[in-house]
């Protein structure tokens, strides 16, 4: 199964969104276009439009997220939705309730949407096999699988600077093996037909194979960078010292932290990306993180666009609530 | 004379005996009598007309996690006995790894006590081959064994402390004992639940690499070259590692091995979607290993294909695929699968039939799984070509959970014998 099986109705619209790969060209390119409309309505003064009037959003987070919550939460509330926060950290799956009885419990409050984010792969793909045919399922990420949202949010900020992806080299940098978010851009990039995807660190946090999601190899950031149109720098957990996989993180930002000084080793106006939070001085230097090249902050704004984009498109073949009631 | 039977007409199937042909059996008193003519003054009790039918010894299986005592809502002795005869299994070697371990022969005489009130298929009992199979004392295998235990076994729990392993082996050697290992470092295992390759990474879960088996076999066989002990490695995953067993075999180590039925056709690439049927361990691996895992059954390398049969309710599956419990059900698989493997032109019928009977059989050294006159009556009448649907209906196991749900197979038991006794007659 790649994917697209689960997420598209027989039309081809998105059903839920649980991974970038194999999602088709033009809709991954509709997403970007979708959330391009939604700019304008933030930037107005009154910031929302009734796209999703009547529906019911649940943000099920199994894992604490401020950030990612946040910018789900007002993007369905910008489309006039209802939203409850649902913290499972504290609530009845500690109890020892099955994950799948919470889900019928959840459903039976007539919801139309549930944002997932767990601790474990798959778990977006499990909810979305056992809802109902009338609930959507957005992945906000799944253990190492996926965050594909947060991967379209940075393909818009790279399309915002950048226009066509197909001249870009893109290199990835840092600890891939356990990052959700490096396989969601890498299909993302791969989908809309970027030119190259790189990736760039040493054998211990590459994933066995790598190479066959389409990205070229690095292990030496003065090859990896040479030429790039795109920086995407992930973030170093400090776990990753305690598992024996690196040694330490001055030796992994004399390797691999992104400075200045390698910066200049890229295009001319290449842009630097982070998917935050930012540990300056492990993987990226602050003037780099500050500098002008640096396109992090645009991230978090768009971040609510192109989450409006997908929530919405999720829900358009579904007949509103109203329809439903006349 | 009691229990005489006659089975007449069937293509019998005796690999251990070089035995392919339509013949007449004759069974009397729970064992085979003689073939082809009868013995003086038979008088058969009941004739099974076995005509367009194969006869073959019953099956022998090593792997089988039959869930009792500790685990009765996934699965119990008696049901699994039943669900066993009625696949044609009839030895099932059973895992000590219960709740609690079988590792004292109190529990050993309940699970023997279990199977007896079946009156199904045999159970021949793994004891442990640590206290609790914790990896830290030596359980007392010589009671084990002499209470009926055939071998004794790590169950899928393997010994990580390497001192522990050479006692146990040194230990098993003393007495003659046959130690079943499941070549994986604990190590190199840890949080992991797929193979280390490329569907692991696109699914984002961590891998077991194929070192985690070969190391644990690289460990294993210097002991047993240290001590003599002989090892038998239970559940073998991947091409290097049944390269490190041929090689050990010529070079005339005491080692035998065997592979999971599931292993010869399954992949990582089945997990794909996050199929939580298809989480087992050890993982399902690329297509390469599959390959020359096939390769070595079909030369013998590896002599016994097992069920390695671990059946679950449906909770335990109904997880996201790293939570899921791991193991596939395949007790009502294992005949047809090996036929399949005949189908599929990997290797003759008799030596199709060997992987599952005398090959098994020889590795523990059971007096079974041959019709050598003189051997115990278990055998199997089978319908070589009745096609049948896996599906919940059609399984016999307590335990649903197996990825080929809606296959279509081939080849269906029509009776089984234990003992000369009928203990499954398909209507």
């Amino acid at each position: 199964m790649n994917g697209r099986d689960i997420q598209l109705d027989e039309h081809g619209r998105l059903r839920h969104f649980l991974t970038t790969e194999g999602l088709p060209r033009d809709l991954l390119e509709r997403i970007l276009d979708t959330a391009g409309s939604f700019t304008g309505v933030i930037e107005k003064s009154i910031k929302t439009v009734p796209l999703l009037r009547g529906r019911t959003v649940i943000n099920l987070f199994f894992e604490a997220s401020t950030r990612t919550r946040t910018t789900f939460e007002l993007a369905a509330k910008r489309l006039s939705s209802d939203v409850l926060n649902i913290d499972v950290a504290t609530s009845a799956t500690s109890k020892g309730e099955s994950l799948l009885d919470m889900l019928r419990n959840l459903e039976a409050m007539q919801c139309d949407m549930f944002v997932v984010r767990h601790a474990e792969s798959g778990a977006a793909h499990f909810i979305a096999e056992h809802v109902g045919d009338d609930v959507a399922v957005i992945n906000a990420g799944d253990g190492r699988h996926a965050h594909p949202t947060q991967a379209m949010l940075d393909m818009y900020t790279i399309r915002r600077h950048k226009g066509a992806f197909e001249p870009l080299r893109v290199a990835i940098v840092g600890d891939i093996l356990h990052s959700r978010v490096a396989r969601s851009q890498i299909h993302a990039l791969n989908g809309l037909g970027a030119g190259e995807v790189r990736v760039v660190g040493p054998r211990t946090l590459l994933p066995r194979d790598v190479e066959r999601l389409g990205v070229h190899v690095y292990h030496d950031i003065t090859e990896g960078l040479r030429d790039v149109d795109v920086v995407i720098t992930l973030r170093l957990q400090r776990e990753r010292m305690r598992g024996a996989l690196l040694p330490s993180e001055q030796e992994y930002y004399q390797l691999y932290g992104i400075t200045e000084e390698r910066l200049a080793l890229a295009k001319p106006d290449a842009i630097v990306m982070h998917p935050g939070p930012i540990n300056r001085g492990v993987e990226i230097e602050s003037a780099v993180a500050d500098g002008e090249r640096s396109v992090i902050l645009n991230q978090v704004t768009n971040g609510i666009a192109v989450r409006m984009a997908i929530m919405s498109m999720c829900l358009e073949g579904r007949g509103t609530p109203a329809e439903e009631d006349a | 004379m009691s229990g005489s039977t006659l089975i007449r007409g069937g293509r019998i199937v005796d690999p251990a005996e070089g035995v392919d042909r339509i013949a007449d059996l004759y069974v009397a008193d729970g064992r085979i009598i003689g073939l082809d003519t009868p013995p003086d003054g038979f008088q058969p009790q009941e004739t099974i007309d076995a005509a367009g039918k194969l006869v073959i010894p019953g099956l022998v299986d090593l792997a089988a996690h039959l869930r009792e005592p500790g685990a009765k809502h996934k699965a119990d002795i008696v049901h699994e006995l039943h669900a066993a005869a009625a696949g044609g299994i009839t030895t099932v070697c059973a895992s000590p790894a219960t709740q609690p371990v079988i590792d004292s022969t109190a529990v050993l005489e309940l699970v023997q006590g279990q199977a007896e009130k079946a009156g199904a298929s045999r159970l021949a009992p793994l004891g442990a081959l640590t206290a609790g199979l914790e990896g830290e004392h030596l359980s007392q295998m010589a009671a084990l064994t002499r209470a009926g235990c055939v071998a004794v076994s790590d169950g899928g729990r393997p010994v990580g402390n390497r001192l522990v392993l050479r006692r146990a082996l040194e230990y098993a050697a003393t007495y003659g004992i046959t130690v079943m290992l499941t070549p994986q470092d604990p190590d190199l295992t840890s949080g992991s639940a797929m193979h280390e390759g490329w569907v692991a990474t696109r699914l984002g879960i961590a891998g077991i690499p194929v070192a985690a088996e070969t190391t644990a076999l690289a460990v294993a066989l210097a002991l047993v070259e240290e001590t003599g002990a002989r090892v038998h490695f239970n559940r073998l995953s991947s091409a290097r590692g049944a390269a490190m067993v041929a090689r050990a075999r010529r070079e005339g180590l005491p080692v035998s091995a065997d592979v999971a039925m599931h292993q010869l056709f399954l992949t990582e690439m089945d997990v794909s979607g996050f199929a939580s049927l298809c989480n087992v361990m050890p993982p399902l691996r690329g297509e390469s290993d599959r390959s020359a895992l096939r390769r070595a059954v079909a030369d013998g390398t590896i002599e016994a294909v097992c069920s390695d049969h671990q059946p679950h309710d449906t909770d335990a599956k109904a997880a996201p695929f790293v939570a899921a419990e791991p193991g596939i059900s395949g007790l009502d698989t294992l005949l047809a699968l090996a036929l399949r493997l005949h189908d599929e032109n990997l290797l003759p019928l008799p030596d199709a039939i060997a992987r599952v009977t005398s090959g098994p059989a020889g590795a523990l050294g059971l007096a079974a799984g041959t019709l050598r006159p003189g051997a115990p009556a278990d055998l199997c009448v089978v319908d070589p070509s009745a096609p049948w649907w896996l599906t919940t209906e059609t399984m016999n196991s307590r335990g649903h959970n197996t990825p080929m749900l809606g296959w279509e197979l081939t080849g269906r038991v029509a009776r089984t014998l234990m003992d000369g006794v009928t203990v499954h007659r398909t209507a």
